[in-house]
């Protein structure tokens, strides 16, 4: 803050406050001539004054909240750059970045100035920190079989993972199940984390190239790589143009975990099993996001959730 | 005591000197609290990462409005680890600079949205405007489904961003000029998802 509106504010608060001590002591002192109980000189309409000082409890009262402003302006950051002499602030200021802002939290650490939010997140790290690093040096297998990584694991994930996935992590149309064996980038506890870690970008482009029957054929011949009952004719006549799927799907049509491109022998249908929802796959494309979390949640907490994540497709 | 001492009934006979008093004892916090954060350089400088919105974000910003979502939804961090646990690291005065007017808000009915953008997907936040108890159970958010029927034609995007230059967004000729073909015939789910997926992404994106 320049020097100006720090003065600014300076002479306007003290100056402020030496005129309610003048106001209050003004209002305090008798100076009407006429002594304390008796009745002042003027009646309207038969209602009377009498001279009353205003009440003790009143003024003591005002007293001890001038004192306090005084104190507080003393202790805390008030008087424009004039710090206070506690050296507190509720959180860094003149922050443009993140990096800017682990500098601030430094530099304030340095100067031996409490910035409360600071002081917050320290004693949070002292309390969790040892909690999270012991778990971190655990596998994420041998996590998933522990009573309170899980309990930790799955506040986590109802925090920021149900959203989508569900509470019960059962996923919905679009979003994954978590709780079957059926993985779109694989189910080790390694992909699992970096699933979460890094997000995942699942991009099936729209067929417009077919016309309405060959997505029906193609769509027919997807079912019946789970074993559904379908139109044979109509299946067979789609296995030709399933050519351009197995790219992705690989020939078998079991999927490929590099690419998220999902398993289509599984019955299991991330966006609809129905032929009208199959058909609107291959027809639109499909576009499956999964945010990366490392920079939200931190690696530690990640480990923990993939154990949580893993465990559940264990049981 | 002097017989000369001002006496109080002064102002309670007379009610204009009254006022004046009043508006100077009232005027006095916003004077020393208020007018130095017009000149600061913490008010007025953006974060380092801040870019201006789209011409399709600056529409999904108003349909935002529109729909009232700053009446449940706030966007301002607070300085404390409960909320910046959830919510990521807490609000900067530099990411609000161009905002105008802010949508801080003041209530959470659902949470904190100042750093939304790239925590869920574009399809999430579709299925969940279109009707949020398809993804999130016990959800008391009104649906908005609407926002993917109504289509914008973008003839008031160009004005929008020209008067939010005069505020001194660094809009360029070409923001300007592009802005109607920018959002012409998207639709405005489509708008209100790409200002929901950008916000409180300066800070965290710059590097």
């Amino acid at each position: 803050m320049s020097s100006f509106w720090s003065a600014w504010i300076i002479v306007l608060t003290l100056a402020f406050l030496v005129f309610i001590i003048w106001l209050l002591r003004w209002n305090m002192t008798n100076y009407t001539g006429i002594k304390e109980g008796e009745l002042m000189d003027h009646e309207y309409d038969g209602i009377v004054e009498i001279n009353n000082p205003m009440p003790k409890w009143w003024t003591i009262l005002f007293w001890i909240t001038i004192v306090w402003g005084f104190i507080y302006l003393a202790l805390y950051p008030g008087l424009g750059n004039f710090k206070g002499l506690l050296g507190w602030s509720s959180s860094n200021q003149q922050v443009r970045s993140l990096e800017e802002s682990r500098l601030a939290t430094e530099q304030a650490h340095e100067a031996g100035l409490i910035v409360e939010y600071d002081r917050q997140i320290e004693q949070a790290d002292e309390k969790f920190g040892p909690i999270f690093a012991a778990l971190s040096e655990r596998s994420i297998e041998d996590l998933a079989s522990d009573q309170t990584a899980k309990e930790i694991g799955q506040r986590l994930f109802i925090q920021n993972c149900a959203q989508c996935h569900g509470s019960n992590a059962m996923g919905g149309k679009g979003f994954p199940n978590l709780t079957d064996s059926d993985w779109l980038y694989g189910g080790s506890a390694e992909q699992i984390k970096h699933s979460i870690m890094e997000g995942r970008v699942g991009l099936m482009p729209p067929q417009s190239q077919f016309n309405d029957q060959e997505v029906a054929e193609l769509a027919h011949y997807v079912m019946s790589l789970s074993g559904r009952k379908v139109d044979p004719e109509l299946a067979k006549a789609g296995e030709s143009n399933f050519i351009v799927c197995a790219a992705c799907h690989g020939m078998d049509g079991k999927g490929n975990y590099a690419l998220g491109a999902p398993n289509l022998t599984d019955n299991i249908w991330l966006y609809g099993g129905s032929q009208e929802a199959i058909e609107e796959t291959i027809r639109n494309g499909r576009n499956g996001v999964m945010p990366a979390w490392k920079d939200i949640l931190g690696e530690d907490k990640i480990h923990v959730i993939s154990s949580y994540v893993y465990g559940l497709s264990q049981e | 005591m002097s017989k000369k001492h001002i006496k109080h009934s002064f102002v309670e006979k007379r009610v204009g000197w009254l006022a004046v008093f009043m508006t100077l004892a009232i005027s006095i916090g916003g004077l020393v609290e208020i007018t130095p954060l017009l000149f600061q350089k913490q008010t007025n400088e953006p974060v380092i990462g801040l870019q201006p919105y789209t011409a399709l974000e600056m529409e999904g910003r108003d349909i935002y409005i529109r729909e009232g979502c700053n009446n449940c939804h706030s966007q301002m961090i607070r300085p404390f680890r409960s909320e910046t646990e959830r919510y990521g690291h807490y609000s900067l005065a530099g990411e609000h600079v161009w905002e105008r007017p802010f949508l801080w808000g003041s209530k959470r009915t659902g949470p904190d949205l100042a750093r939304v953008g790239g925590r869920y997907s574009d399809e999430w936040h579709y299925v969940h405007l279109m009707n949020p108890r398809d993804v999130v159970d016990n959800s008391n958010m009104p649906a908005f489904p609407w926002l993917a029927e109504n289509v914008l034609d973008g003839k008031l995007t160009a004005k929008k961003l020209e008067l939010f230059r005069s505020f001194g967004v660094p809009y360029t000729d070409e923001d300007i000029a592009g802005a109607q073909a920018a959002v012409a015939g998207k639709t405005e789910m489509e708008a209100l998802i790409a200002y929901l997926q950008v916000l409180g992404t300066g800070l965290t994106q710059a590097e």
